[in-house]
């Protein structure tokens, strides 16, 4: 396992790369400098502005620098805070999107995975027809559109929750976990619902059964770890896929978090700001893939040995 | 001979059998054909111009002149959600043939060849999916503008590499299927089994994850237009008016609810064929 | 009383294209200590029947329609769950076909093992975690499992297929049922292990006097460890009788036809072989692949194929016996050029073809052909029997658009399939069918060489029978040249002229086929021949008693 780990992280570091040069080249490429907005500017103001931010030296020099810079975990000034390093800001932005896509997942995971399991205990039923329609609503659903009618309903025609804010009254992490957690939700259901139908249909479980075990062991033990594999698989993806959904998610809920920042970020051409946040961002998302694998990896006996056998 | 030719029920005809006795998938298929249809007429059926404004009459609930209610420019919200559909639904359409271009071409060069050039071209894949790619959007279109060709591009991009992984496995089983190499021990050449053994066996999925990629390509459009960073006025698509209609919804909650209403039942409607697709042309349930 | 008396049993299955009675009014009882064989072809509804016992069966689409159950006085079929799981794995075990897939391939076999112990719904016969692990390691033991204290915590998939049955077998075994249901205990196993296997159950249930009903398709498995058998057919009883009534005065039609479609002795064809007409000659060939399952960075490599010279005369039938990765099958492909070779030659005709690119095996392709084992994965699913063959009449160009219904018309009748059926596709046709459409696409060419690889495994055995003499009446017809390969060596006896026995990728015997069958040179073809089963009792029960 641990070479594996090893093998894994070893392969994060040119992806890694390679999302920094991209972004490194995508952002340089861009017509119009990142001053270019503020028409009155003087000339000689901006010159002295790109020489703060050394966009004055060759493409490669500064490409070369911020590589360094980025291995010292530092993503450099922001271009539209002036005064406040990236490193900085995102680290003020983490919290709150980190509690919110820890809700979301626990949402999704929670409501997910007992609609799949119970639907598939019970196929072509009320028991399986009617979560699945639920999760078929869930998918069709995008965040953007379920996160304010939510708020009409629950914030202002029935004025149970508050609409916005984090951490100012209670209940206000209700909603944004909700709306950004049940796609995800409905997306797991469906998965688990598969996974255990395929399970369920496996030879072993009639094993099961006619050795006298009864049915709630029979799903606890000998089909979940099994049908919730495709389940562990889309954790990875669900967490990019979370951050992603963060960014709207925040700004409808006006949530000081990190989506909002880089979509504001993206808004202003904030490039430093744009490229670490991507940079960090994509860390995340590799070290979440690497942890769902290995979490596949160690639920999986021949797997294991298979890994266990190499080191 | 004077014996009755049976004539046969092939694979697809049997799918079609199946997918004629499930509900759901041809009502989502008849939605489908019916935003088709009216969004290719839209310029002729459309009850108001696209650009016609009434700002004396401001944002209205539905009427009969307006069945849909008007926005606060007085605008007919039945014919901007006709003129968006047209803009969402191509975005969904080109994307995804991109994708699907994409995706079978790279699928099918890495399942014939095998061996190392699998091995690169797959690793390639792997190491795509681990790549923040919503990020990556957003990116494109902050750097080179809100350009449409690029969305269908960059949209496209994302979407190719579930297909090549499908493609690519459809592939691989059925050269080691027994009547492939029953093909090649006929002697037949390279391309005549490809066309006659592997292409007509892949369409299956292919036509199915087809399907169900257009819903998640116009879903990634509409997220793009929501955040203000997809299509841009003066054009529209469903997107950005759910956005207009979240600006507004406390007042007008009509301008909201229309465009996401339509947004979702082509969703559903798309998703119910796909799921439908699939039951239908799933080789196990077919009767043997 | 009996143990078990089942009476006017019947199940139906409630599918999309209507209903199915695959148990229509069966009734046998079962004593305490029989053995009891239920022996039909696929489709009779032997297992179903079974399978209902202890409500195995999924609802829907199966539905018991009718019949009791008694089980020790009560109804089986009407218990209820609560009581269902009191007997299951309890009073009643089983022993399923597949040992890789029945058992959980996430969980120990230890575990799987001590499960019925320690989760049984009676609290009084609950055991500790510590009992239980003791009383597995015990039967482990007796099901001859070496070093069973650290195999415990092993998991199948470390365990050989033979292996995997016997703790199967421990784990029906464990709380002491007193009937114990095998359904084809030994049909995924190779035959010596099979024979391990049925003297395993053999010894067991004498020591223990429990009671067995033994589900099998093969009739010469059960011939030596039956007291009763139960012929079954479409979801009906044929005939049931004592297993001598059954094997030597049967009345009933469908079992006469059962018990004569059994392969059983030498080839009664004289042999065609031409001497010193070589067709094939194999020398010193070698196919070795690089195993990418197993992840890591040393590739183990795959000997399958590993040094075998052969020779095929012109007109005979060669026979290739050997167990499961024998090597048997990539040989066969390796000499069609179908997989690629490592080292050696292979020449047809005199004419080598190692070292042919695939443009310059066109013209040899023509003249060698190949018959697949599974006749479902054989047919392209999309193309009608008429397209699977006229393709290779049309791609060699020996037939043009004007005779080529004609030409197509002809090979079905060598095959013996109606020309009505020329536009249907291989879904809606049966196995046998199938496989019949295959020969016939094998033999469009007017190949000289035909490689057969497992043609008739997937096959019932009436079925199998009717292949086979076809697959003799064509051989004969159209003069060709034959590779038979197969693991069933009684098969392997009753076509071919000439027999070679591989293993583990080398041939290591070979010759006149009833030569080598009664005076075989190595050990291991003497064990394979010693493990065959033979469909005659008394003879059956003395060989199993010799073993």
């Amino acid at each position: 396992m641990l070479r594996f780990v090893f093998y894994r992280l070893l392969q994060a570091i040119p992806v890694l790369l390679i999302v920094i040069s991209l972004t490194f080249m995508l952002v340089h490429s861009a017509p119009g400098g990142p001053f270019s907005a503020d028409k009155a500017v003087p000339p000689e103001v901006i010159k002295a502005l790109e020489a703060q931010y050394n966009l004055d030296q060759p493409l490669w020099q500064q490409y070369i620098s911020y590589l360094g810079d980025v291995l010292k975990g530092d993503f450099g000034p922001s271009f539209k805070y002036p005064g406040r390093d990236v490193t900085e800001l995102i680290a003020a932005g983490l919290p709150a999107t980190a509690e919110l896509a820890f809700y979301a997942m626990l949402v999704a995971l929670v409501i997910g995975v007992s609609a799949g399991v119970a639907a598939a205990m019970r196929p072509n039923t009320a028991q399986d027809y009617i979560p699945m329609s639920a999760a078929m609503i869930g998918i069709c659903m995008p965040s953007f559109l379920l996160g304010p009618l939510l708020v009409l309903v629950f914030g202002i025609y029935l004025e149970w929750l508050p609409v916005s804010g984090w951490d100012d009254m209670p209940g206000d992490k209700i909603l944004p976990a909700i709306t950004l957690g049940t796609g995800y939700a409905a997306y797991i259901a469906r998965l688990s619902r598969g996974g255990m139908l395929e399970v369920l249909s496996q030879d072993y479980i009639r094993t099961a059964r006619a050795k006298g075990l009864s049915e709630p062991l029979i799903i606890a033990k000998h089909a979940l770890r099994g049908g919730l594999i495709p389940v562990i698989a889309f954790l990875g993806p669900a967490f990019a896929g979370l951050l992603g959904g963060s960014f709207v998610v925040e700004t409808i809920f006006q949530i000081p978090g990190l989506g909002r920042f880089y979509v504001q970020a993206a808004f202003n051409r904030d490039y430093t700001m744009i490229l670490g946040t991507t940079v960090f961002f994509s860390t995340l998302i590799i070290v979440f893939n690497l942890l769902s694998d290995m979490l596949a990896i160690w639920l999986n006996p021949k797997l294991r040995q298979q890994t266990r056998g190499e080191s | 001979m004077s014996t009755i030719e049976e004539q046969g029920t092939s694979l697809w005809q049997d799918a079609w059998i199946k997918l004629s006795k499930n509900y759901l998938a041809l009502f989502g298929l008849a939605i489908i054909v019916l935003l088709c249809v009216v969004s290719v007429l839209t310029p002729w059926i459309a009850p108001y111009g696209y650009e016609e404004q009434n700002l004396l009459l401001g944002a209205t609930s539905p009427s009969a002149q307006h069945w849909l209610g008007t926005d606060i420019f007085g605008r007919d919200m039945l014919t901007r959600i006709m003129y968006g559909g047209r803009v969402s639904l191509t975005v969904g359409f080109i994307a995804t043939a991109v994708a699907l271009v994409i995706g079978v071409l790279w699928g099918a060069i890495a399942g014939f060849v095998g061996g190392r050039v699998d091995a690169v071209m797959m690793r390639i894949v792997d190491i795509m999916y681990a790549l923040p790619f919503m990020i990556f959007i957003v990116l494109l279109m902050v750097v080179f503008g809100r350009n449409i060709l690029l969305l269908f591009g960059a949209i496209g991009a994302v979407e190719w590499l579930t297909m090549a992984r499908i493609v690519r496995g459809q592939v691989m089983a059925l050269r080691k299927q027994e009547f492939v190499e029953a093909a090649h021990s006929l002697g037949l050449s390279q391309w005549t089994i490809i066309r006659r053994h592997i292409i007509p066996n892949t369409l299956g999925p292919v036509i199915v994850y087809t399907t169900l990629t257009i819903p998640s390509v116009m879903l990634l459009e509409a997220f793009l237009s929501f955040l203000g960073l997809g299509i841009q006025p003066p054009q529209s698509s469903w997107g950005l008016l759910i956005n207009y209609g979240v600006e507004t919804m406390e007042e007008f909650p009509w301008l909201l609810i229309f465009p996401g209403v339509t947004l979702s039942l082509t969703l559903f409607a798309l998703n119910f064929l796909g799921d439908g697709l699939r039951d239908a042309l799933d080789p196990r349930t077919s009767k043997d | 009383m009996a143990l078990l008396e089942v009476n006017g049993l019947k199940v139906y299955f409630h599918t999309r294209n209507g209903v199915v009675k695959a148990v229509d009014d069966v009734s046998f009882t079962v004593d305490r200590g029989e053995t009891l064989a239920i022996v039909g072809e696929s489709g009779s509804g032997k297992s179903v029947t079974c399978y209902s016992l202890l409500d195995l069966l999924p609802k829907p689409p199966a539905k018991i329609e009718g019949g009791t159950a008694l089980f020790d006085g009560e109804d089986l079929l009407r218990c209820g769950a609560k009581r269902m799981r009191h007997y299951r794995g309890n009073d009643i075990a089983v022993v399923f076909q597949d040992p890789m897939t029945s058992l959980n391939p996430y969980i120990s076999i230890g575990e799987q093992l001590i499960e019925p112990l320690i989760y049984h719904p009676d609290n009084q016969r609950k055991q500790s975690r510590e009992d239980a692990r003791a009383r597995a390691i015990e039967l482990l033991v007796e099901v001859g499992i070496i070093n069973p204290q650290a195999r415990f915590d092993c998991y199948p998939h470390e365990f050989s297929g033979g292996m995997r049955q016997r703790v199967m077998i421990a784990m029906a075994l464990i709380n002491e049922p007193r009937l114990l249901i095998c359904d084809e205990p030994t049909t995924a196993l190779d035959v010596t292990i099979q024979a391990q296997i049925l003297e395993l159950i053999k010894k067991l249930q004498q020591t223990r006097d429990v009671a067995v009903i033994f589900i099998s398709h093969d009739l010469g498995v059960v011939a030596g460890i039956a007291d009763k058998v139960l012929v079954m057919c479409e979801g009906t009883i044929r005939e049931a009788g004592d297993t001598d009534a059954i094997f030597y005065h049967s009345q009933n039609d469908y079992t006469k036809k059962l018990l004569n479609a059994i392969p059983e002795g030498a080839k009664t064809l004289p042999s065609r072989l031409q001497a010193d007409n070589l067709l094939v000659e194999v020398t010193n060939l070698k196919t070795h692949f690089i195993d990418h399952s197993k992840a890591g960075r040393q590739h183990k490599v795959i000997k399958a194929v590993d040094g075998v010279s052969l020779a095929i005369q012109r007109g005979e039938i060669l026979g290739l016996v050997g167990e499961s990765g024998s090597g048997k099958s990539t040989l066969g492909r390796s000499i069609l050029q179908l997989a690629p070779t490592t080292a050696g030659q292979v020449s047809f005709d005199g004419n080598p073809l190692t070292g042919l690119d695939s443009k310059q095996m066109v013209p040899w392709r023509r003249k060698m052909q190949m018959i697949f084992q599974d006749p479902y994965a054989s047919l392209n699913p999309r193309m009608t029997v008429y397209q699977t063959l006229a393709e290779p009449l049309l791609y060699h160009g020996l037939a043009n658009s004007k005779n080529i219904e004609q030409q197509v018309r002809q090979l079905m009748d060598d095959v013996g399939l109606a020309h009505g059926q020329m536009r249907k596709y291989p879904h809606e046709f049966s196995g046998g069918q199938r496989q019949r459409i295959a020969i016939g696409r094998a033999i469009a060419t007017k190949p000289e060489l035909i490689i057969a690889d497992e043609p008739v495994s997937a096959l019932d055995v009436t079925i199998q029978a009717q292949i086979l003499d076809l697959i003799l009446d064509l051989v004969e017809r159209h003069n060709l040249t034959m590779l038979f390969i197969s693991h069933d060596l009684s098969v392997v006896r009753c076509i071919s002229d000439r027999v070679m026995v591989m293993n583990k990728g080398v041939i290591i015997e070979q010759g006149d086929t009833e030569t080598l069958w009664k005076n075989p040179q190595q050990a291991y073809t003497q064990q394979l021949l010693k493990a065959i089963p033979i469909a005659d009792p008394r003879l059956e029960r003395s060989r199993l008693s010799n073993l």
